[in-house]
């Protein structure tokens, strides 16, 4: 049977789609986002404490697409705005934002924010 | 030794499973599949059977538990029935394209709405086209036997496999089923072949990733088929079960001294002019109608349907071709056209030189009881249309009782 032939032998993605893991795998996500983490340093833990502690939106990051650090770097490539990590930062360091207050798309006329 | 015991469809079943020393259950239960994995839950709590019971909160999560294990190799097997599939139907069609070599058994029953628990084959014939190698049963040997062809059919090429059989009529049923010794079904059945997913910590994978229409290298250059050709090997491989169902029947039968057809079976064909086809516990007592029949001078005989996908266009076409009429009994129905094997029947009969009449005829949805002499009647009436020159006709409805008709 050829089918059962090379069946722990397949390439990845020859029958089924498997790849390997790598940053931007799918795309520029980051264009799909309409709300964006700001990081306030006054408030993150690990950036007041000048190390690499907390760290827990890189946890939650479902995306992966923050980096630890003192304090973490969220990677604006790539993160769709979803709100988790500002949803489970401990110490409300992380605030979503409008998109549009980032000067990404117009205002509507007349609309003052 | 193997042993002979007196047991219902779903306790063969449960057999079936076991002998294939699976590794992972995962169901829910539902009517009048329960006793599937009741029976299965209490040998993994007593230690008869070593494999990892998974109770879950839905269908949809128990086949979602076996797509899991499936992917990293172990051989997994559920079993649903009914509204219980349809609720499974998202992961259905996903352990198909990932090809995974699942086996689920379903005790054919009924779609709701309304509730009805009986049986017909409504659940698992809307299935159709998910991609799954869909086998049905006339008894509960076959059950059981066809549930461990089942694993090394889907192992060998890499899809899932549906055995089905009918809700109460053989789920419930007791019966002699004579049990196969483990030794001989390991001699059989080997251990299943490494997954075709990579699972290994020093070399992760992301599995089934997102495909786009047109193939395309990923990040480590490594051009990935587009879905059209992942969907036509698939394709293939659905195909090749047309090879792989009956080889697999002849070698279980060459370690049990049991076969089944492989694609389809026969009961009185060889001079009959009038078919009879149907598929499980229906074709089983169309084998009375035909000797009733007979004995009234029709030259009449049974073709069975054990394999529904892939569908046996060639097999249907070689046995049916110089017969005079196809009569198919469906315990389905595609509303608003006809019952699904003739429908698939009439395809593929089309543009054939010297192929039958096919008239379909519904019968037996919802548990409706249906007579060997129903069937007979129904045949009578489907001789008398095409003796006056009828080539097609509506479908007939076996049994129905409508107010003013």
């Amino acid at each position: 049977m050829s089918e059962r032939e090379g069946g722990s032998t397949m390439e990845p993605g020859r029958r089924i789609s498997m790849s390997r893991p790598a940053v931007g795998e799918a795309g520029a996500t980051g264009q799909w986002r309409n709300s964006r983490p700001v990081m306030d340093p006054a408030l993150c833990m690990a950036a007041k404490a000048g190390k690499v502690t907390c760290q827990i939106c890189w946890a939650y990051c479902p995306d992966g697409c923050i980096t630890q650090g003192a304090g973490p770097v969220i990677d604006l490539t790539y993160c769709k705005g979803c709100g988790i990590c500002a949803e489970e930062c401990p110490a409300y360091a992380i605030e979503m934002t409008p998109e549009a207050l980032h000067g990404v798309c117009d205002l509507p006329e007349g609309e003052v924010r | 030794m193997s042993e002979t015991m007196v047991m219902t469809g779903n306790e063969a079943a449960a057999t079936g499973a076991k002998l294939a020393r699976v590794q992972v259950i995962a169901a829910y239960p539902i009517t009048p599949q329960s006793p599937v994995v009741e029976t299965l839950s209490a040998w993994v709590e007593s230690g008869e059977l070593p494999a990892e019971f998974v109770a879950v909160e839905s269908e949809h999560s128990a086949l979602t538990v076996c797509i899991g294990a499936s992917t990293v190799g172990a051989r997994t097997f559920t079993a649903t029935s009914s509204n219980g599939l349809a609720y499974m139907n998202e992961q259905v069609w996903w352990a198909a394209g990932a090809r995974l070599p699942i086996v689920m058994c379903i005790a054919n029953r009924a779609m709701a709405a309304p509730w009805n628990v009986l049986n017909d084959q409504q659940d698992s014939m809307s299935e159709r086209d998910a991609g799954w190698v869909q086998l049905y049963c006339r008894d509960n040997q076959e059950i059981l036997d066809t549930t461990v062809q089942a694993f090394l059919i889907a192992e060998r090429l890499n899809v899932p496999v549906m055995v089905c059989y009918d809700g109460f009529l053989l789920s419930h049923t007791m019966m002699p089923v004579t049990v196969p010794e483990a030794g001989e079904i390991d001699a059989f059945l080997p251990k299943r072949p490494a997954p075709l997913t990579v699972v290994d910590p020093g070399d992760p994978r992301n599995i089934g990733p997102v495909v786009l229409a047109d193939p395309r290298a990923d990040s480590s250059g490594v051009v990935s088929p587009g879905y059209m050709e992942l969907r036509a090997q698939h394709h293939r491989a659905l195909l090749a079960a047309i090879d792989a169902i009956p080889e697999v029947d002849t070698e279980y039968g060459a370690v049990t001294g049991r076969s089944w057809g492989g694609l389809t079976w026969e009961h009185l064909l060889d001079d009959a002019e009038v078919v009879l086809i149907a598929a499980g516990s229906l074709a089983t007592q169309a084998t009375l109608t035909a000797e009733a029949l007979r004995a009234e001078g029709v030259k009449a005989g049974v073709l069975g349907i054990r394999a529904y996908r892939p569908f046996p266009v060639e097999a249907l076409r070689e046995k049916l071709t110089g017969r005079r009429l196809a009569l198919v009994f469906d315990k389905a129905l595609s509303y608003g056209y006809d019952g699904p094997i003739c429908t698939d029947l009439r395809g593929s009969l089309l543009g054939i030189e010297g192929v039958p009449a096919v008239f379909g005829a519904v019968c037996g949805l919802g548990g409706r009881d249906t007579s060997p002499e129903d069937l007979a009647a129904a045949a009578r009436r489907a001789i008398a249309d095409l003796d006056a020159g009828m080539r097609t006709r509506a479908t007939d409805w076996i049994n129905l009782h409508l107010e003013g008709e």
